[in-house]
């Protein structure tokens, strides 16, 4: 399905690359041994290296390493066994070293590949050009004084990722399902939180349209927009804004712009002219990063099985459909409790029951699975009171929902409410015999063709049973009655 | 004997066979730094009470057994090492009063080994100079006058506090850093040894970076042996510096004296620079001679591409000197200028924080390494650099160590210094090429020019063969016995 935006002058395509910046999950930071932890006081996880203090020499933290590595085997993509850090130059007061050390020319990942799906059940590609680390600069605090500004620098130093696709990506769809998986990988890899509302991770967005068939055309840069919907929002709007300025004679300057959601416009940051001269140059204080094979073999041999194969892995293992497989495995604690639950039990049964009622129950309680008062555990022990008749489905429904409410095991609020299925025929039959007495005119319009009629009947018996009569012996002893 | 006339190797002996104490030893070198530093200027801050106190200390650790080496010697340290609650300026006015709150790995080796440190030395603004004269704290006199003429001369830079402070008996030996020849030549200016290790066996950690590529700190002191002394106790690897070599440190004064039996020296043709003056030739066959009869072979070399050092290490450095200095921009320590705006905050900040020097280095820094520009010059000097690189490689294929002259000049005086910079630059020439290629080089004093000043040979080595250079140094050392000494110096000051 191809995206496109009408203009005054006919049908236009768009062409978006991003950048992704991801935090990296670490304990210090990449360059020093100050801590990574989030929300500490201003200016409390800062060490002399990242305040830029004469003298002081930045050592690469291993750790932040395997994290870049592990993700580059996430997006299957090709790992330098060597790689450079340069100094990016530039002024500004969140740079205490007046120089971001990042990876230029030699990155320490190389390309690779994201598969996304798409709304309509197709999937795309999109090539990963390359991973690199980074430092992460520090924070302005603008609003705690009228006159200065302060600088936090807990984040100075911190360990980035930044990932670049190719632009491949044709539509704001496309380019939120790219966000989206890229999340999920990173989440199951344990090398990011992705948590764009905490700031560790960030999206530049680049964007340009042309018409079918042209080679590219100037692009913008939008930076640093920090939520998926506001991701989709600024290409739709900067396209929008590209059309108008081709349409009209002009020609879209290639520039860094800013995304203000309040107003739904992107705003010029600097154009080409103003762009800074980072004047890169490979950071003397550091050798050459390099790593052998055999240890990216080991960190690729524990890596965790990833989203993709999972969801693979589910359908064959568990026989369920390929859109629950996908909604089971969106985060790896769901697929985590469904495996458990599901392990020996009806795979197709575990899922029905997942997506529907115990999501929805999660849903209204606001609760992640992590903390859901209904365990695995539970959740099986439910599902085994159906399977060996216990209970049946819509008894289960009362009891899933008064396991959330009251923590109690499945088995314990049968008995206490009495809920165990109607197994005995004689009391399902006498039921039926009064409902078939009571209701003789539509016996009669059943066996005349109204063939619907019969779960009015099934209903009826149910309702007499409290519910708990076995479905299926019901249909029977109904049909034989009806029938004759 | 004054006690300020002893080498640290007598001092040592003298400490430990009760002949003095460190308290007489330490107070000796204070009574003649103040007689003679508001003449010579080779200190910015003079820590005479942090001294006294160290060498009480020092006393005690000496009553014990086993007190390590320097225990007790009284050591200046150039003020571009950070030193724990000593304020460190780089002679440079943006530190302000910069009080480091930790200290250097050089210095804190220097402690552990018993050191007491007299003061911090002056030098060239951030390292930037071969006179001292771009320093904030003002220029520095040699201690030593040309015959019969009362013009101060320059002791040259960086290091010029440390060379004037050792060769004036202000200190026993004093830490200096060398980054294209601010050891060395400087060393050679006031007659005195001056040991710049190879790239990579002195952590750089808490010494103020010039050209993160090219610095390397070492020892300057009146004797060869003393030098060998100190490096053993500043050396040595460090995990805080991922360029400092992780190789253990010989025990560098047992190769004082050692044979030159088979010893191959090489003698490079391309640092026979036309203008030479007859008497440096001179000076560079006598030292050639002393080493051709103690027993060297003296073979000629060829470093082919020693004529593009200057102009490729005036790339690189500054390249490096531009980016390390960004960090002094007045918000988070130093002098600060406010401003309307954060840019002019920078401005002003850095306008009045740096010197000249420093700033034509820094535009020359941004200027190669911008846009468009980067290929021409930056790369193209990588380039060549390793090419300089292949040129030692090659040359110590066939010879164990080189003999070269260690400055084009005697000490000129402070109204003689050239107008033009390039001019200025060249007094670095034979420096230059081993600091490029990250080789340990040694300057020793060997004779007095026509005007009665100071003349150095420079001796090269193979990467972490500081060993060799001492073992020939000191071979030089004692044929030359180069015994003159400067005008101004602790109990003879004029």
């Amino acid at each position: 399905m191809t995206y496109t935006l009408e203009g005054s002058t006919g049908t236009w395509e768009i062409v978006v690359g991003l950048e992704v910046h991801a935090q990296v999950i670490s304990q210090s930071k990449l360059f020093s041994g100050a801590s990574t932890l989030f929300g500490g006081e201003p200016n409390t996880q800062v060490s002399l290296i990242d305040a830029g203090f004469p003298g002081m020499l930045p050592v690469i933290n291993h750790e932040c390493v395997a994290q870049a590595i592990r993700t580059g085997l996430g997006l299957k993509a090709h790992i330098n066994l060597e790689s450079h850090f340069d100094r990016k130059n530039y002024f500004y007061a969140d740079l205490p070293q007046g120089y971001q050390i990042s990876q230029f020319t030699h990155p320490i990942v190389g390309s690779g590949v994201v598969e996304i799906e798409l709304s309509d059940g197709s999937t795309r590609q999109i090539g990963v050009t390359r991973l690199h680390l980074e430092q992460d600069a520090g924070k302005l605090l603008h609003d705690q004084d009228p006159k200065r500004s302060f600088v936090d620098l807990n984040r100075a130093g911190v360990a980035l990722m930044e990932i670049v696709s190719e632009p491949d990506i044709r539509s704001p769809e496309e380019a939120g399902a790219y966000l989206r998986k890229m999340r999920q990988i990173l989440r199951y890899l344990g090398t990011c939180d992705g948590n764009m509302d905490e700031g560790s991770m960030r999206a530049d967005v680049n964007v340009s349209v042309r018409k079918a068939g042209e080679p590219f055309r100037t692009r913008c840069e939008i930076k640093n927009v920090n939520s998926i919907r506001f991701v989709t929002q600024a290409i739709e709007i900067e396209a929008m804004r590209q059309i108008e300025v081709w349409e009209s004679g002009g020609s879209v300057d290639q520039e860094t712009r800013l995304f203000d959601p309040g107003r739904g416009e992107t705003r010029s940051l600097r154009s080409k002219e103003d762009a800074h001269d980072y004047r890169y140059f490979p950071d003397p204080d550091l050798l050459p990063l390099v790593v052998e094979q055999s240890w990216v073999d080991e960190l690729k041999a524990c890596l965790p099985e990833l989203p993709d194969e999972k969801r693979a892995r589910f359908q064959t293992e568990y026989g369920i459909t390929a859109y629950d497989s996908g909604v089971l495995v969106a985060e790896q604690s769901m697929a985590d409790f469904y495996e458990s639950v599901a392990k020996g039990r009806d795979g197709k049964m575990t899922a029905a029951w997942m997506t529907g009622d115990f999501f929805a129950a999660l849903n209204r309680t606001g609760k992640a699975i992590e903390e859901s008062p209904v365990g695995a555990d539970k959740l099986g022990g439910m599902l085994d009171l159906i399977t060996d008749g216990t209970i049946n489905g819509k008894i289960a429904k009362e009891v899933l929902e008064t396991m959330f409410e009251t923590g109690e095991a499945p088995l314990e609020i049968v008995e206490r409410k009495g809920l165990r299925q109607v197994t005995d025929t004689g009391a399902i039959e006498a039921a039926a015999d009064e409902i078939i007495a009571a209701n003789q005119d539509k016996v009669e319009q059943y066996l005349g063709g109204k063939d619907k009629l019969f779960g009015f009947f099934v209903g009826q018996v149910m309702k007499a049973t409290q519910g708990k009569a076995n479905p299926a012996i019901v249909n029977d002893i109904l049909k034989k009655k009806i029938h004759g | 004997m004054m006690l300020t006339d002893l080498t640290i190797a007598q001092a040592a002996e003298g400490l430990r066979k009760r002949d003095f104490t460190a308290v007489e030893l330490t107070n000796a070198h204070v009574e003649a730094i103040d007689a003679l530093n508001g003449r010579l200027n080779a200190y910015i801050t003079v820590t005479a009470d942090q001294a006294k106190e160290a060498a009480a200390h020092a006393d005690k650790t000496l009553a014990a057994a086993d007190a390590p080496t320097l225990t007790g010697i009284p050591l200046g340290i150039k003020d571009l090492f950070c030193t724990k609650g000593v304020r460190t300026t780089a002679a440079s006015r943006i530190l302000g009063d910069f009080t480091p709150p930790y200290e250097s790995t050089v210095t804190a080796n220097l402690l552990a080994n018993g050191a007491v440190f007299v003061g911090k030395t002056n030098l060239d603004e951030f390292a930037m100079g071969s006179t001292n004269l771009t320093s904030a704290f003002g220029a520095v006199e040699n201690p030593w006058r040309r015959n019969g003429d009362d013009t101060p001369l320059v002791p040259g830079g960086s290091s010029g506090g440390s060379a004037a402070a050792v060769a004036a008996h202000l200190a026993m030996g004093a830490t200096g850093t060398d980054t294209g020849g601010s050891i060395r030549q400087p060393a050679a200016y006031c007659g005195i040894v001056g040991l710049k290790p190879t790239y990579g066996r002195c952590s750089r950690w808490g010494t103020i970076a010039f050209a993160s590529s090219l610095d390397q700190a070492g020892p300057m002191t009146r004797t060869v042996e003393d030098a060998a002394i100190m490096l053993a106790a500043m050396a040595g690897h460090d995990v805080k510096d991922s360029t400092s070599a992780d190789i253990a440190v010989p025990d560098y004064r047992a190769a004082c004296g050692r044979s030159l039996k088979g010893l191959r020296v090489g003698v490079p043709a391309e640092y026979r620079a036309p203008g030479m003056s007859a008497e440096l030739q001179a000076v560079w066959d006598r030292g050639v001679a002393m080493l051709r009869e103690a027993g060297c072979e003296i073979v000629d070399v060829s470093l082919p591409h020693t004529k593009y050092g200057l102009a490729t290490y005036y790339i690189i450095a500054p390249a490096e000197a531009s980016s390390n200095l960004a960090r002094y921009d007045g918000v988070r320590f130093g002098d600060r200028r406010e401003g309307a705006s954060l840019d002019e905050l920078y401005e002003r900040t850095r306008h009045d924080g740096f010197g000249e020097e420093v700033r034509r280095r820094i535009l020359v820094g941004t200027y190669v390494l911008s846009a468009g520009y980067y290929d021409a010059y930056y790369l193209r000097a990588q380039k060549i650099r390793t090419l300089i690189q292949r040129d030692f490689t090659q040359a110590f294929e066939s010879v164990d160590v080189l003999l070269t002259p260690t400055a084009p000049t005697a000490a000129f005086g402070h109204n003689e210094k050239p107008e033009d910079p390039v001019q200025m630059y060249l007094n670095d020439v034979f420096t230059v090429p081993a600091s490029m290629a990250g080789q340990p080089a040694l300057s020793v004093p060997v004779s007095l020019d026509s005007t009665g000043l100071p003349l150095g040979l420079q001796l090269i080595g193979r990467h972490f063969d500081e060993e060799t250079l001492i073992a020939v140094g000191s071979a030089l050392e004692k044929a030359a016995d180069f015994t003159a000494r400067p005008t101004f110096r602790a109990g003879a000051a004029a």
